[in-house]
Parts: structure tokens; C-alpha cells; sequence
């Protein structure tokens, strides 16, 4: 037996290139519907993980799956903005706790979080190091934030413009890092959260400037009366909220009507949090609610759907990829015919000639089985990264 | 001895006819087959080896009539005393040229490799003078070379019957004057019997008998 596998493995490894493709080809054949399993898995896994404990959210009327997955994900896709009123229309019910959220912002590539100190609450976050953000200016990052910026407590980070070309755009806030939250195994692990106020002051919905009653040069000023001061562009905006320049910052317009991307309301019971979808249904007509359990379920839904064709395709290639793996057996068999008949006319018995055929076939089957069985401790071991690129960001 | 009676073959509708009432080679004996191309002289090779069967006739080598023997039994019979030399030779271009000497132990369950068989390995590499090439893939190897390792593969049971089939015939003529050299110093070490077709008629006279096969066309005996 081991004479046939050496005389097999000579063989093998003589003929590589063809091993090596045989091998590849089902190894790939084999590793695709593992693969799509492992991925929908972790999908739904991850995805309704997080909607579960999000009961309900209120948010612009119009996409929900892009209100759900920016609200929970912080996925790229931005629904329309809601006021701040939403947020008193759901306090006032009395059936529900609001929870606003603001992720229009990014730094770097990480998605800065606008949000109240309720969220790390109801999300049980904990702060692994420093504290939560007390003050405008101020941010808590994510672990995997810090671990992958080398970021540390009394750090800092700086908002990313939305649009490089527009010059009249705001400018990059420069925000404290006070605190690292605990890895929580989530998206938050890869968020920059700040205060609702600060979100509004990297849109420029509020600023800090040099003091017009203090200006030194004169020059500066354009206009000046008991009630209105007029200065020039060169007047000192700030850039970074300290201590020092932080009684200066101060914010333009109705705070009322300053935007948010969704609430997440969380409800006293059952029975409020029907009472209070109920009165978005009836009521509101720029604002909806959704239930994001149901939302994901949907979406899921139309990927299981997905997935059934996806595997009905992958049935098909392994068909084809089996036929194909046959023929080639079967013509390098035929081009070895010399060959056996050699072996035959030396006195090797048919069933050694067998037993020869059946080692390759084992030896490139294992080969195979262990390619295939690596690639996906691989792809397990990165699913959760391929999951937030593929289906959530 | 060998001792062949009556034997008959044909092939398709009178295309081949092969007929010997009577052919016996003694032990030790090299007998050199001659004849036209076509004429059945690698036939009987094959006859006397068991790889094919007679419609008629008995084939004895010793005590055995080969034609008799069961297929398992006839094939174990061959890789134990019948040592084949191809014609193109047959090696095999994935192994190496011991490996390729060592290839009748590896595809029989009968036949162990031991220490033995491998000093054994060494010193037919050493009579051919290949010794220095045991480890090369026979597509790296001259004309000689790869026949002097099927000579080795053929000799490596230490068979008492060796049966080549044009051994010399892809060799130039100080390469077959060569290799007749080793194949006849091996064969008369293992005082073993040999019959080599052959159509190389300068070399007949090295040789203890030749058998013209233009005889069995008319179905003389020998």
C-alpha cells in the first residue's frame, strides 16, 4: 500500500502543474458554498445581533433599510434628516426614551457618532480607559478605533472634510480623545462618539472666533455698533475646543430645527412601543418608525433568497467542475495507457494498478480538502471584517 | 528449459498466423530470434512471459507451463523469474532511475524492498555503469543510459529467463556492442537463459543459437 502511494505521490509531484490545478479547482468548488454559508452566517449574525436590541427607530421618511443600517452600522448610506423636534415629540409621549443619533461625519474612515451618554447605557458600553465626553470638543473612541490609530486617552483626532474641493466647506475639527470604550464585538468598536453639539460644529452649525470686543487690530473691523460688530474674513476661527477658547463657541439659528439622522426610541413596554408606532402611522408625515428586527428580517430575507440561486449556481459549477475533473482524469489515463500496460506486462495485477489510480486520486482529494478546509479557517477567522465591508458599510 | 509444443496464435481473419510445432532452449542458453518485421518474434516474447495466451499449445519454462497458470499466478510467476527488456524500454519519466530499477518491488505485493535489494540496485548500477545517475529522471538520461536501466529493472529479481525484445536497437553500434557486453556478463552471473529478438545480424555471432522466424512460416520444428 505505502508502494503505491510513493509511486503515486512521484507521479504527483513529476505532473505538478496539472496537481496544482486539479487541486485548485476543487478546492475552489468545494470551498465556494462553505463560504457563502460561513458569510450569511455571520451576516445574520451580525446584523440581527444588533436590531434586536434596537427597538424601535424614528427617523425622515423614505429608505428604512438605509435609516436601519446608518443607524446601527453607521453605513455610508445617509437617510434624510429629522429635527430636533422629533426628539420632544417622542419625550413628550411619555411612552418612550429618545436617544438621538447624528453619523454624517467621519474621521478618517472611522464614522463620528453624535449621540447623548444615554446610548452607552442603553448599548451597556462600558469605558475601558479615561471617561465619557463631558464637554464640546471632546470624543470616546471605539477599541478598535484607538488599536488601529495607536490612539491613547489625552490624544487627539481630527474630522475629516466631507468634500475635499469645496474651500468654503467647514474645516476640520480637531476633538480630544477622553475615554476608550471596551471592545464590544460591534460596529461602536469602530465609531468616534461625541456630543450631539460637537457634530453640529464640525457642520459649522456652530463655531468659535476670536472676541470682536477684543480686537487688538482695528484694521480687522469693518463695522462696529452698541449691538453689531462687522469684521473682516481674517478674524481667528478656531479649529480645536479647549478650555481656553470654549466660552467662545457658540451656535447660529433655531437649535430646534438642527438635524438629526434617526432616534432610537426605546419604549417603557409592548404596549407603548405599539401605541407609539401607531401614532407614526397616523400622524406623522415626514417622520416614520421602524422596528429594525423587521427590517433586517426583510433584508435578510431577500439574501437567503440570493443565496438560494447563488447555491443553485454553485451546484451547476460543480457539476461542470466534476464532469471536467473526470475527463481529465479519465484522458490522463488514457494518455497513460503505455504506461499501465507496462506496468501490467512487468506482472502488477489489475487491482495495484487500482489501488495506484485510487492513491493519486486520494493524495490530490486530501490536498484538496486541506486547501479548501484552510481557506475557510481563514475566511473564519476575517468573516466578521468581510461581512462589515460586503453587507454593512 | 524452455520447451514450447504445438503453439498456435492468430490474430483477426488469417491477418497473423502464428504456428511453432516445436521449440526448446536449454538452461543458460542465448538464443538470438530473427526474422521479418511482423513475423511474431515479439509474440513469442510474450508467449513464453505469459502476457498473452496461445489458441493451442503449451509453453513450459522448468516445470511450469505458463499458459496454464491462473492470470494472479502467471503474473506473479513473470515478476518473480521472468525478467522483460521493452523494446523502447518503458521506463517510467516521473521516477528516477532507481526508482525505476526498483519498480517490479514496488508493484507486487510479493517482492519486499530490503537492504538487500538495494545493495543489489547499486551493483547493476555499477556493472552498467550507471551508478552515477540513480537518482536523475530518466528524461535527463542518453539513449544507452535508459537501456541499461530497463536492463537493470529486468535484472533485479535476479531472473533465470531474461526476454529482450530489440534491446540494442536504438543504440549506436558501439552502444549495442556495449550493452550486449553487460546484458550478457548479468545474464551468465545469474546463469539465466536468455532470448533477445534481435535485428542486428553483426551481432548474431555472440550468441549460442539463432532462430530465424522465417521457419515457422512453414512450420518447422526447432
Amino acid at each position: 500500500m505505502m508502494d503505491s502511494f510513493y509511486l503515486a505521490w512521484r507521479y504527483i509531484v513529476f505532473n505538478r502543474i496539472k496537481t496544482i490545478t486539479l487541486v485548485l479547482c476543487i478546492s475552489l468548488v468545494s470551498f465556494l458554498p462553505f463560504a457563502l454559508k460561513i458569510l450569511l452566517n455571520e451576516s445574520e449574525h451580525q446584523l440581527m445581533s444588533r436590531a434586536i436590541t434596537t427597538p424601535l427607530l424614528v427617523g425622515a421618511k423614505g429608505n428604512s433599510l438605509d435609516l436601519v443600517m446608518n443607524s446601527l452600522y453607521f453605513s455610508k448610506e445617509k437617510p434624510d434628516f429629522i429635527s430636533m423636534k422629533a426628539i420632544e415629540k417622542v419625550m413628550d409621549s411619555y411612552l418612550a426614551v429618545p436617544i438621538p443619533l447624528y453619523t454624517r461625519f467621519h474621521a478618517r474612515e472611522y464614522p463620528i457618532v453624535g449621540t447623548t451618554l444615554d446610548y452607552f447605557e442603553f448599548r451597556k458600553h462600558k469605558v475601558a480607559e479615561g471617561r465619557s465626553f463631558a464637554m464640546l470638543g471632546e470624543s470616546l473612541i471605539g477599541a478598535d478605533v484607538a488599536a488601529r490609530l495607536n490612539l491613547k486617552v489625552g490624544g487627539s483626532i481630527l474630522s475629516s472634510p466631507e468634500n475635499l474641493f469645496d474651500l468654503a466647506g467647514v474645516y476640520p475639527l480637531k476633538m480630544k480623545v477622553v475615554g476608550i470604550l471596551q471592545k464590544t464585538n460591534s460596529v461602536d468598536d469602530k465609531a468616534v462618539f461625541v456630543d450631539l453639539k460637537t457634530t453640529w460644529v464640525i457642520q459649522g452649525l456652530g463655531h468659535g472666533h476670536q472676541d470682536v470686543k477684543k480686537i487688538a487690530d482695528e484694521s480687522d473691523v469693518l463695522s462696529r455698533s452698541d449691538k453689531l460688530v462687522t469684521t473682516s474674513t481674517k478674524i481667528k476661527q478656531y479649529t480645536e475646543i479647549n478650555v481656553d477658547n470654549l466660552g467662545s463657541f457658540h451656535f447660529h439659528g433655531d437649535p430646534s430645527i438642527y438635524p438629526l439622522t434617526a432616534i432610537i426610541a426605546v419604549p417603557n413596554d409592548k404596549k407603548s412601543a405599539t401605541i407609539l408606532s401607531g401614532r407614526y402611522l397616523s400622524e406623522q408625515k415626514n417622520q416614520q418608525i421602524v422596528r429594525p428586527k423587521k427590517v433586517i428580517e426583510d433584508l435578510l430575507g431577500n439574501i437567503f433568497q440570493i443565496k438560494e440561486f447563488i447555491d443553485a449556481v454553485v451546484l451547476i459549477v460543480a457539476i461542470a467542475m466534476v464532469l471536467a475533473i473526470f475527463l481529465v482524469f479519465s484522458l490522463s489515463f488514457r494518455l497513460r495507457q503505455k504506461e499501465i500496460s507496462t506496468i501490467l506486462h512487468l506482472g502488477c495485477s489489475r487491482s495495484t494498478v487500482v489501488q495506484l489510480i485510487g492513491a493519486e486520486i486520494l493524495i490530490i482529494a486530501v490536498f484538496s480538502g486541506m486547501l479548501c478546509f484552510s481557506s475557510l479557517l481563514v475566511l473564519q477567522y476575517f468573516q466578521g471584517e468581510i461581512v462589515h465591508q460586503l453587507f454593512i458599510s | 528449459m524452455i520447451n514450447i509444443n504445438s503453439l498456435e496464435l492468430s490474430y483477426g481473419t488469417d491477418e497473423f498466423r502464428l504456428s511453432i510445432p516445436q521449440l526448446k532452449i536449454e538452461s543458460t542458453e542465448k538464443v538470438a530470434i530473427i526474422g521479418p518485421s511482423g513475423s511474431g518474434k515479439t509474440t513469442l516474447l510474450k508467449l513464453i512471459s505469459g502476457i498473452i495466451q496461445p489458441q493451442r499449445g503449451r509453453v513450459e519454462i522448468g516445470e511450469v507451463a505458463i499458459n496454464e497458470l491462473s492470470d494472479p499466478q502467471c503474473r506473479d510467476y513473470r515478476v518473480s523469474n521472468i525478467g522483460y527488456i521493452f523494446q523502447d524500454f518503458e521506463l517510467l519519466d516521473y521516477l528516477n532511475v532507481q526508482d525505476n530499477i526498483l519498480h517490479p518491488f514496488r508493484i507486487t505485493q510479493s517482492l519486499k524492498i530490503d537492504n538487500q535489494v538495494r545493495d543489489r540496485v547499486k551493483s547493476l548500477a555499477e556493472e552498467m555503469g550507471i551508478a552515477d545517475k540513480l537518482k536523475r529522471l530518466t528524461n535527463n538520461l542518453s539513449q544507452g543510459e535508459k537501456q541499461r536501466t530497463a536492463i537493470c529493472r529486468a535484472m533485479i529479481t535476479a531472473p533465470k529467463l531474461i526476454l529482450a525484445d530489440e534491446a540494442t536497437g536504438n543504440l549506436d553500434p558501439s552502444n549495442k556492442t556495449k550493452i550486449l557486453d553487460a546484458l550478457f556478463r548479468s545474464t551468465d552471473k545469474n546463469k539465466a537463459t536468455l532470448i533477445a529478438v534481435t535485428h542486428d545480424h553483426e551481432l548474431l555471432d555472440r550468441f549460442d543459437r539463432v532462430i530465424d522466424f522465417k521457419q515457422f512460416c512453414d512450420g518447422e520444428s526447432v
